[in-house]
């Protein structure tokens, strides 16, 4: 990231970074809370309270909760089964807390994986996603279409050893664009997504469709075009034998020549970032 | 008794002098194995030999067998409460102020449950390990359960035990027996050990087999029919269970341990697919299990920690658990998958691959999800010297493979005409030759041990499906499955099962390597891409093909198709073979 780049949309891009770090920070305290026995449904009732308190009254979507073999989509057919359900949390289980609040019209979508107590399979998978934050951002300077992204993350997964669980998500995305969303005084959610987002995702799609582009990075032909300047809420999410593990940060994709100001990682001060980071320095 | 290095010695208990041997450094941990009928110590030769390595092990001849003497009058003299006494008697004498691993197999197992359940040894046994023996209590309550409350089911299971148990009631004729064991019985018996059970030769039987016979027809006269007829309410174990079933045991159904659960608080459960007579003929099965077992227990008597359960969660963990299984083309798709699911039973792996970095991944993930060891090794399966340096490598550092999963394969499309020749050897090298290799190599292994084992090897649904698309495949995976069912009637004599596995289309990688004879760089590309997508629009999963796998080595099938297409081509194959052909003839849709 240069500091240009920063500097040019400084004041928005500053408003996501603040929801963004908002979000982890609420991850943080309701994992550190979590005890043998929690719900996921209170898990994302923690979430949705905390963020609460701190003035968030809109959503991208409500916050979800995975925990156990639940992290790696086992058996999901349906997107009724993302929703919290009463799984208790045991130790030695992984867990995913997923949420995406709206904060003075900025909006953040972030994923913070982590464990109940020692897994080493679960650290590392951690460890496995950092080459992936690393490809994504490589490709993406390059301006490879998406959809060759994905079939390479999609690669190197399989090479790790892993299967892609972000292809269970709806439209098996591994990321969509996220934006300002208006602030109004009702904003009511459907089927845990807000409808203000929704409706700038929709329009998104509308006008993408018309120039060839979608707002939805997934498998599939649509997203056959390069990466479309904005800002990109990227999930990798790697599934192995009932323990799961993800990141989602934001991803600003600009139209600069120069390759480092053409795409970059919102903000590099996140938990996983750093977890990498102690990693090395440990090693 | 052919053991280098044990010390014999004499323990008297209430007018009964016992032959007890002792091996190993005796200031170790103690594991004490009792012999079953008509058997002395000497049955456990070989495990005790493997044991000693590790701990101070410890045989005795029970009262009125081997060197052992005989109460007087024999009636009354081998009472469960007697047997117990003899016990007591030896573990003070061997391992005075700490309590023991017992070890007990068919009657040594029976009367291992009494001092497994009785209040006076408490704190004297560590952990018990019990093969082939139930107890006669839990029996008598097995038995009143089905009698009291008959379902079609639970007579089956009480009239196959009743039938399998027929040499009981023959014991309980009086004096017959005993004319039979001093006089043809006695002299046939090694004999016809030797065909039904396939049991080595060796130090076993010993010589006073015929008067160990005579005399061990006390213990099922002494016991079986005042224990069955009022068996204890209060038989519940206090120290932790293993139970070893042999699947092919004629004496003993495997439903009899049905409810165990609810007599012991902690049971971990073992499968062997072998006879009853499993000290003599997996010798080295058992000692793993017991090490494992006991080692288990006794470092959690040091740490003062309740024993974890020993078992990994995985599908068929009590038949893998401990096991050696290769697996070749282990770098991905199918083989990697297999060898996750054997490592989820809790085998050791050997994750073979020529891709190095793909293997020492699985190897890695393996260990992860509860191998407790797995190692990478890269070689070409279809390079013969490789192969033979892979086998004794394995052979010198890990041991002989239990399990070997010849699934190495490549893939190669286009028409006959166009394939040329170093396509067909290519072909060939890897998908028939290494299949070859390493059932030469390995199922020699297997075979010079003498102690079972089993090979899968990968073939396809495309080797009873002909196709203008695939000839060399088709060919090279059809001689798979013709070597697997030859290898599997010779194998059969030494206990070693042999299956083909016939997937069909599974999305694995296997596409994108694929050659495709006659084409450009260009077209194979294309084609490449075309047939990944198709594989992948399929999406059978390789994770169900491993489980066939591992279902397949505990049933032991012969061939094996798992995908619906690939069950719907068999059954043309064999229904219909013309309609098979007329397919072959259609052009592929790329």
């Amino acid at each position: 990231m240069t500091a240009r780049a920063k500097d040019e949309r400084a004041p928005e891009l500053q408003g996501f970074r603040e929801v963004q770090r908002l979000a982890y920070e609420c991850a943080e305290a309701v994992a550190a809370r979590l005890r043998p026995g929690v719900t996921e449904r209170e898990a994302a009732r923690m979430q949705r309270t905390w963020l609460r308190e701190r003035g968030v009254r809109d959503w991208f979507h409500l916050p979800f909760a995975w925990f156990g073999d639940r992290t790696a989509f086992a058996g999901f057919r349906v997107p009724l089964q993302f929703f919290p359900t009463d799984r208790r949390l045991e130790p030695g289980m992984p867990f995913i807390l997923d949420m995406a609040p709206v904060y003075k019209g900025f909006t953040a979508d972030i994923g913070y994986s982590g464990c109940l107590g020692l897994n080493p399979l679960h650290d590392r998978l951690l460890a496995d996603l950092e080459a992936h934050r690393g490809l994504i951002l490589r490709e993406v300077r390059e301006r490879r279409p998406l959809r060759e992204i994905y079939e390479d993350v999609d690669r190197l997964m399989t090479r790790q050893g892993y299967a892609n669980r972000h292809r269970a998500y709806p439209f098996g995305v591994i990321a969509h664009k996220v934006d300002r969303v208006a602030e109004r005084r009702w904003s009511p959610h459907v089927f845990g997504f807000g409808t203000q987002s929704l409706k700038g995702l929709l329009s998104d799609a509308v006008h993408g469709h018309r120039d060839g582009w979608s707002p939805l990075w997934s498998p599939y032909r649509f997203s056959d075009h390069p990466p479309q300047p904005g800002l990109w809420a990227v999930e990798p999410h790697l599934g192995f034998r009932g323990t799961g593990a993800k990141f989602e940060e934001i991803l600003v994709v600009t139209d600069s020549r120069d390759p480092e100001q053409s795409a970059f990682w919102l903000d590099d001060d996140l938990p996983h970032v750093r977890r990498w980071a102690e990693e090395k320095v440990a090693a | 008794m052919n053991l280098p290095g044990a010390r014999e010695r004499r323990v008297a208990t209430g007018g009964i002098d016992l032959c007890v041997v002792e091996l190993g450094d005796a200031t170790r941990p103690t594991i004490v194995l009792v012999h079953g009928y008509p058997d002395s110590k000497e049955v456990w030769t070989q495990v005790a030999r493997q044991l000693a390595e590790q701990w101070h092990v410890v045989l005795y001849d029970v009262r009125g067998h081997g060197r052992s003497t005989a109460p007087v009058p024999l009636r009354g003299g081998f009472t469960l409460e007697k047997l117990t006494d003899d016990f007591l008697a030896v573990a003070d004498a061997v391992s005075p102020d700490r309590p023991v691993h017992l070890v007990g197999h068919d009657w040594g197992s029976v009367q291992s449950w009494e001092f497994a359940t009785v209040s006076r040894t408490e704190g004297r046994i560590a952990s018990f390990t019990s093969m082939s023996g139930p107890s006669l209590d839990h029996f008598g309550h097995w038995i009143k359960q089905r009698m009291s409350r008959p379902t079609p089911r639970r007579v089956g299971q009480l009239l196959g035990q009743g039938a399998k148990s027929w040499y009981v009631y023959m014991l309980h004729t009086p004096v017959l027996p005993e004319l039979a064991w001093r006089g043809p019985l006695g002299k046939r018996w090694p004999r016809i050990l030797e065909r039904l059970e396939k049991v080595p030769r060796g130090d076993y039987p010993t010589p006073s087999l015929p008067d160990d016979a005579a005399h061990g027809a006390w213990l099922y006269r002494d016991n079986v029919r005042s224990r069955l007829r009022r068996p204890r309410a209060d038989a519940f174990a206090h120290v932790p269970v293993q139970l070893i079933t042999p699947t092919g045991d004629i004496f003993l159904s495997e439903q009899l341990y049905d409810g165990l659960d609810s007599w012991v608080p902690q049971l971990t459960r073992r499968s062997l697919p072998a006879k009853h007579w499993v000290p003599r003929t997996r010798p080295d099965q058992l000692a793993s299990w017991i090490d494992e077992f006991a080692a288990a227990n006794e470092s959690a008597l040091e740490g003062g920690l309740p024993v974890q359960d020993t078992v990994p969660r995985g599908a068929y963990a009590d038949r893998f658990g401990g096991q050696l299984v290769l697996v070749t083309g282990a770098a991905g798709g199918i083989g990697r998958a297999t060898a996750f699911a054997f490592a989820e039973a809790g085998a050791r792996v050997v994750a073979v691959d020529r891709d190095a970095e793909g293997a020492s991944r699985t190897a890695e993930l393996a260990r992860l999800i509860g191998a407790p060891a797995a190692w990478a090794e890269t070689v070409d399966v279809s390079d013969e010297q490789a192969m033979e340096k892979l086998a004794e490598k394995v052979a010198a550092e890990y041991g002989i493979v239990d399990v070997l999963v010849n699934n190495a394969g490549i893939g190669l499309s286009g028409s006959f005409l166009e394939t040329t020749a170093e396509e067909w050897r290519s072909v060939l090298d890897v998908n028939l030759w290494g299949v070859i290799h390493g059932c030469r190599l390995f199922g020699k292994q297997m075979a010079d041990r003498g102690q079972g084992g089993h090979i899968v090897n990968t073939a396809s649904a495309a080797a009873y499906q002909p196709s203008r698309a695939l000839p060399a495949y088709s060919t090279s995976k059809a001689a798979v499955l013709m070597l697997s069912e030859c290898l599997r009637a010779e194998l059969a004599e030494k206990s070693i099962g042999v299956s083909a596995i016939c997937p069909g289309i599974v999305n694995t990688n296997i596409t994108s390597t694929t050659r495709f004879a006659g084409t450009d760089a260009a077209e194979e590309q294309r084609l490449r891409k075309r047939t990944s997508t198709l594989y992948g629009k399929r999406n059978y999963p390789p994770e169900k093909v491993a489980e066939a796998i591992l279902r397949a080595v505990v049933r032991n099938q012969a061939v094996v198709p798992v995908t619906p297409e690939s069950h719907a081509v068999r059954f043309l194959s064999r229904l219909s073979p013309g309609v098979l052909r007329g397919i072959a003839r259609l052009k592929p849709p790329l």
